[in-house]
């Protein structure tokens, strides 16, 4: 990560800087930059409203000249589910967060939410929104960017709930003191409070999203075959008329696009979200990114953005929006009505049951116990191979992330590259395993297991190497000072000390490989199709053939595996990590 | 002089009222904790007022009652001849920990209470350049908070409660977080507005442990007592400002207000704090042993030999009156001290402990503790009657729930846990969050 050192007195200037600025040289680079981004998206946009006879009379080429156009298809759907998610957050994490009886409901729907494999229901919303947009391409477009949606909303919202229930009692009170309205409240302390965690979560959303917005452009559920512009289909292509070269192409733009996004996208969000840090001392080093400086620099983007914060400021005193001031908190217990309540958690029982009925009649209407017992088993393989994969991640990567994370220079450049691999979609990668595989004749229930950790696999590395970058010098001296050293520094030192960050990886990565499981279990290459014996293949299979009642219950079961494993192992080793390891 | 025309003795119009504020939590068990009992206070034109007291006496709670932030379980308060439920206009308030949004500018920091009353943008901008000009902050508009010192900052939670013209300032320690020399500074400075009129605010409610402070600062003193919160005392500072620290007629005054607040404490106070004090849930200060030890130590070397008042005590040991009340607290329910006269005396006890070696020190702790704290021996008890000698800390904490606060049984639990680890009466894992006995016994 590009690191500057800024001195804490950054210069300001009580005149505001676009009055007295005049165009410059920072203009020619920006200028160019926006317009063309803006003019790339524009042309993407169009034909997402065209009809579906275009998609299928013009398909996809394998001319590597196409490539770009696709890249901005495949970023426009990135694009469009960020802004899905960040609606999706403003509202859903804030109803949870101010409404008692919401919340109870809301936030046990999102825990669940985030253990659904998203590419498990991506036939039922085709579907959907197929049938919603009948012979416009837009049904698709929806259908691929509502999966990557699914991908980045669940995470983003919880960062932001949790923002909203842990604003400092300070704040909370200078702003019921000074009388702030609900709009004023939200914008000043809530919003600005949320900041830094949501865009640490939209990160980690947006890096696990390309992996679903490939898988996500080229799905065929039954008959109905559907490949939309963009990377993906390319790849699904290049796949079918086994042209590895093709592939190679594709590695290269999504190289291209994911670098670009970071660049214009990530790097300038942290910048911003730098602002927004609620500790009150000055840091040392601050995140940096050109594009910031270019343009912070540029005449034309200071000319733009005046009106925006001049229109932010207006809504701040106009009186419609902050007709309404929040009171004073009562301390004595609230008197609430009981019958309300019962009537209210009677009226969730009966939804939740009534739900659970639908779901159980759906499956039982075709199948039986032996299928459920099948698919037990095929999850109970998944299982299996996502923990012996996890662990084996472990055992080569916390220890490597150690060794980089203690060279604090190494640090620097590795991280980067870290962070690239875990949101590079590994989808793109896998026909050189199948190659590999099927030249070999490799078992494939052992090697495909492979492909789900391929992508997943970094959250750790890279979680790993922050933690030990975090741990405090002083410690490391210490264990130097008292001769620790080998086994014993290992598992007196440094492990609790980066626990809570490993586990946070891992928890990452078990969740990813559970969804990278249904397009890493079943794979091909040309006419020739691989599978290993697990509930990711049976998924995929079931998908392909549109047997609803198999796709249903395989989801389910898939479901309740994650939660289980998130309930029973990750939650509680996290809790244990911050009970035991806290370093303050 | 102008602070001739402002004499404390003269009252103005009362322009906020607190009556009869009563404010209670219910507890576990279902008995309601009382906070505040029974407290009235007015606010009038052209005075300071001052609540002292010790921490987890109210006064902060008082405070955000007269602010509109909490409403009372009873009780009701009147701004101007209108009873107020909420934040009104008109009250501001400064915070202890400053409250300011980091991701604003000093500038923005300030208008942002402007903002709130629709205050057009060019006027406000204005104002509030106005006020950080007042507080001495110009050149600093657009800085963020995390770039200014302490000093500074707090200098911004006073332009921003300035800027709105309140008639009523509501402090909450606010140079309690400062080190002295700023706070010192800040406080001369916030005086020397007041006494030269350059603000609009009519009286200042002032929040703090420091007597001191309470003393150069205010034309009226209220001294608040804890458990409940209630009015102990009050008194008027007949001083002229600015007022000189090192005065006679100020030290006295300050003595004075010590002598109140360490007399009348202690176990001999009446059968209602006696119930409180020799059952399981006594309250026990949050204080290390170590500090017992060492207070008991600079009590027992000269030139204190044995006797000394509490302000000489906290001076010689760089505590504030708090601290000093809590280690005073500690050492006279273990027995080591008495209060007679209000000063400080060793008992025979303590004395002893003082010219004890570790090991003696430790085993004389632990039998005062066995017999001064029921929590400890009713542990002590439990343990001895297990086999195996453990339980966990889950075994006690609900029965201190029952009668205390949380926050209090979580504060009492570890206090008698760090007392019974020096005296090695028992065990504590905190790992396992259990209880043992010692080996040997």
């Amino acid at each position: 990560m590009a690191k500057v050192m800024i001195p804490s007195n950054r210069p300001h200037a009580t005149i505001p800087s676009w009055k007295i600025a005049a165009p410059n040289r920072w203009d020619l680079i920006a200028f160019p930059l926006i317009f063309g981004v803006l003019a790339l998206l524009i042309i993407g946009a169009k034909s997402t409203f065209g009809p579906i006879e275009a998609i299928k009379t013009g398909p996809i080429s394998l001319d590597p000249a196409m490539l770009p156009g696709y890249a901005v298809r495949t970023v426009l759907r990135m694009l469009a589910a960020m802004v899905a998610s960040l609606l999706f957050t403003l509202t859903y994490g804030t109803l949870a967060a101010k409404n008692k009886r919401a919340e109870i409901i809301l936030v046990p729907i999102l825990d669940v939410l985030q253990s659904v494999p998203i590419l498990g229901y991506i036939s039922f919303t085709v579907i959907f929104f197929m049938n919603l947009f009948p012979g416009r391409v837009l049904g698709a477009e929806l259908a691929s960017i509502f999966a990557v949606f699914t991908s980045q909303a669940w995470n983003m919202a919880f960062s932001f709930y949790q923002s909203l229930r842990t604003v400092p009692l300070d704040l909370d009170e200078a702003s019921r003191a000074f009388r702030f309205s609900s709009w004023q409240r939200f914008w000043r302390l809530e919003a600005p409070f949320a900041v830094p965690g949501l865009v640490w979560n939209m990160m980690m959303s947006m890096s696990g999203g390309w992996f679903f917005v490939v898988a996500s452009e080229a799905i065929s559920v039954g008959d109905e075959q559907i490949t939309l512009p963009g990377i993906g289909s390319y790849v699904a292509l290049a796949i079918e008329r086994q042209d590895l070269g093709a592939v190679g192409w594709a590695l290269l733009a999504m190289t291209g696009v994911i670098v670009i996004y970071d660049q214009l996208m990530f790097r300038p969000l942290v910048v911003w979200a730098d602002h927004f840090r609620s500790e009150q001392s000055a840091a040392q080093t601050l995140p940096h990114s050109w594009f910031v400086d270019v343009l912070r620099r540029a005449w034309f983007v200071r000319m733009a953005a005046r009106p925006a914060t001049l229109a932010m400021r207006w809504t701040l005193r106009v009186p419609l929006l902050n007709a309404s001031v929040p009171g004073p908190v009562m301390v004595k217990p609230t008197v609430r009505s009981r019958a309300a309540d019962l009537f209210f958690y009677a009226a969730i029982i009966l939804a939740a049951v009534f739900g659970a009925g639908i779901i159980v009649r759906y499956i039982a209407s075709e199948l039986n116990w032996g299928d459920v017992l099948i698919v037990m088993r095929l999850g109970a393989y998944t299982l299996l191979r996502v923990a012996v994969l996890i662990v084996m991640a472990s055992l080569v990567w916390v220890p490597i992330g150690v060794m980089i994370g203690l060279r604090p220079k190494l640090a620097e450049s590795i991280q980067p590259l870290a962070q690239f691999l875990a949101a590079f979609p590994a989808n793109l990668l896998f026909p050189f395993a199948v190659i590999m595989v099927l030249r070999f004749h490799l078992n494939t229930d052992v090697w495909l297991s492979v492909l789900m950790i391929l992508g997943t696999q970094w959250y750790i590395l890279f979680n790993v190497i922050a933690g030990t970058t975090a741990f405090p010098t002083d410690f490391l001296e210490a264990a130097g000072n008292f001769q620790i050293h080998g086994w014993k520094w290992w598992r007196n030192v440094i492990l609790p000390g980066i626990f809570p960050y490993y586990v946070t990886g891992a928890i990452t990565a078990s969740g990813g490989s559970w969804n990278a499981s249904i397009v890493a279990e079943s794979v091909s290459w040309g006419k020739t199709h691989l599978t290993a014996h697990g509930l990711g293949a049976y998924i995929a299979d079931t998908t392909a053939a549109a047997d609803y009642p198999r796709i249903l219950l395989g989801i389910v079961v898939m479901s309740t595996c994650v939660i289980f494993f998130n309930r029973f192992l990750w939650r509680r080793l996290y809790a244990y990590g911050e009970r035991h390891f806290r370093l303050d | 002089m102008l602070d001739a025309a402002r004499k404390p003795m003269v009252p103005g119009n009362t322009v906020l009222e607190l009556s009869h504020i009563h404010q209670a939590f219910a507890r576990p068990s279902g008995e309601p904790s009382v906070v505040l009992d029974d407290i009235s206070v007015d606010l009038r034109e052209g005075e300071i007022v001052g609540v002292l007291g010790r921490s987890g006496c109210g006064k902060s709670t008082l405070l955000r009652i007269a602010s509109g932030l909490i409403r009372p379980t009873a009780g009701s308060v009147t701004y101007r001849g209108k009873v107020i439920d909420r934040p009104a206009k008109g009250i501001a308030m400064v915070f202890q920990t400053f409250a300011l949004f980091p991701w604003l500018t000093v500038l923005e920091n300030v208008t942002a209470g402007l903002d709130a009353l629709g205050m057009k943008e060019a006027q406000a901008r204005e104002k509030a350049l106005g006020a950080i000009e007042l507080i001495g902050l110009d050149g600093f508009e657009a800085a963020y908070p995390r770039e200014l010192s302490g000093g500074m900052r707090q200098r911004v939670g006073f332009a921003r409660a300035l800027v709105v013209d309140p008639a009523v300032l509501l402090m909450d320690e606010p140079f309690s977080a400062l080190d002295v020399l700023t706070g010192e500074t800040l406080r001369s400075d916030f005086i020397d507005l007041w006494n030269e009129r350059k603000v609009a605010i009519k009286s200042v409610m002032l929040v703090t442990h420091n007597i001191e402070e309470a003393v150069f600062l205010c034309d009226r003193i209220i001294v608040l007592a804890p458990d409940p919160g209630r009015i102990a005392f009050e008194l008027e500072v007949p001083l002229p400002q600015p007022r000189e620290r090192l005065a006679p007629a100020f030290r006295e005054i300050v003595d004075d207000i010590y002598e109140h607040m360490t007399a009348g404490r202690g176990p001999t106070t009446g059968a209602k704090d006696r119930s409180v004090l020799e059952g399981l849930c006594m309250r026990l200060p949050s204080v290390s042993s170590h500090r017992i030890a060492a207070f008991l130590e600079v009590l027992a070397q000269p030139p204190l030999e044995g006797k000394a008042g509490l302000r000489d005590l906290a001076e010689r040991l760089h505590l504030e009156i708090d601290a000093i009340l809590a280690v005073e607290e500690a050492a006279q329910i273990l027995g080591f001290v008495e209060l007679r006269e209000a000063a400080l005396h060793l008992t025979a006890a303590g004395k002893f402990f003082a010219e004890s070696p570790a090991d003696g020190r430790k085993r004389l702790f632990g039998e005062h503790l066995l017999r001064s704290v029921p929590l400890a021996a009713h542990i002590r008890h439990i343990l001895s009657e297990r086999s195996p000698h453990v339980a966990p800390r889950g075994r006690f904490l609900p029965e201190l729930q029952d009668h205390l606060r949380p926050e209090e049984a979580e504060r009492t639990l570890t206090a008698v846990i760090d007392w019974g680890r020096f005296a090695e009466i028992f065990i504590y894992d905190q790992k396992h969050h259990q209880f043992s006995l010692p080996v040997e016994i």
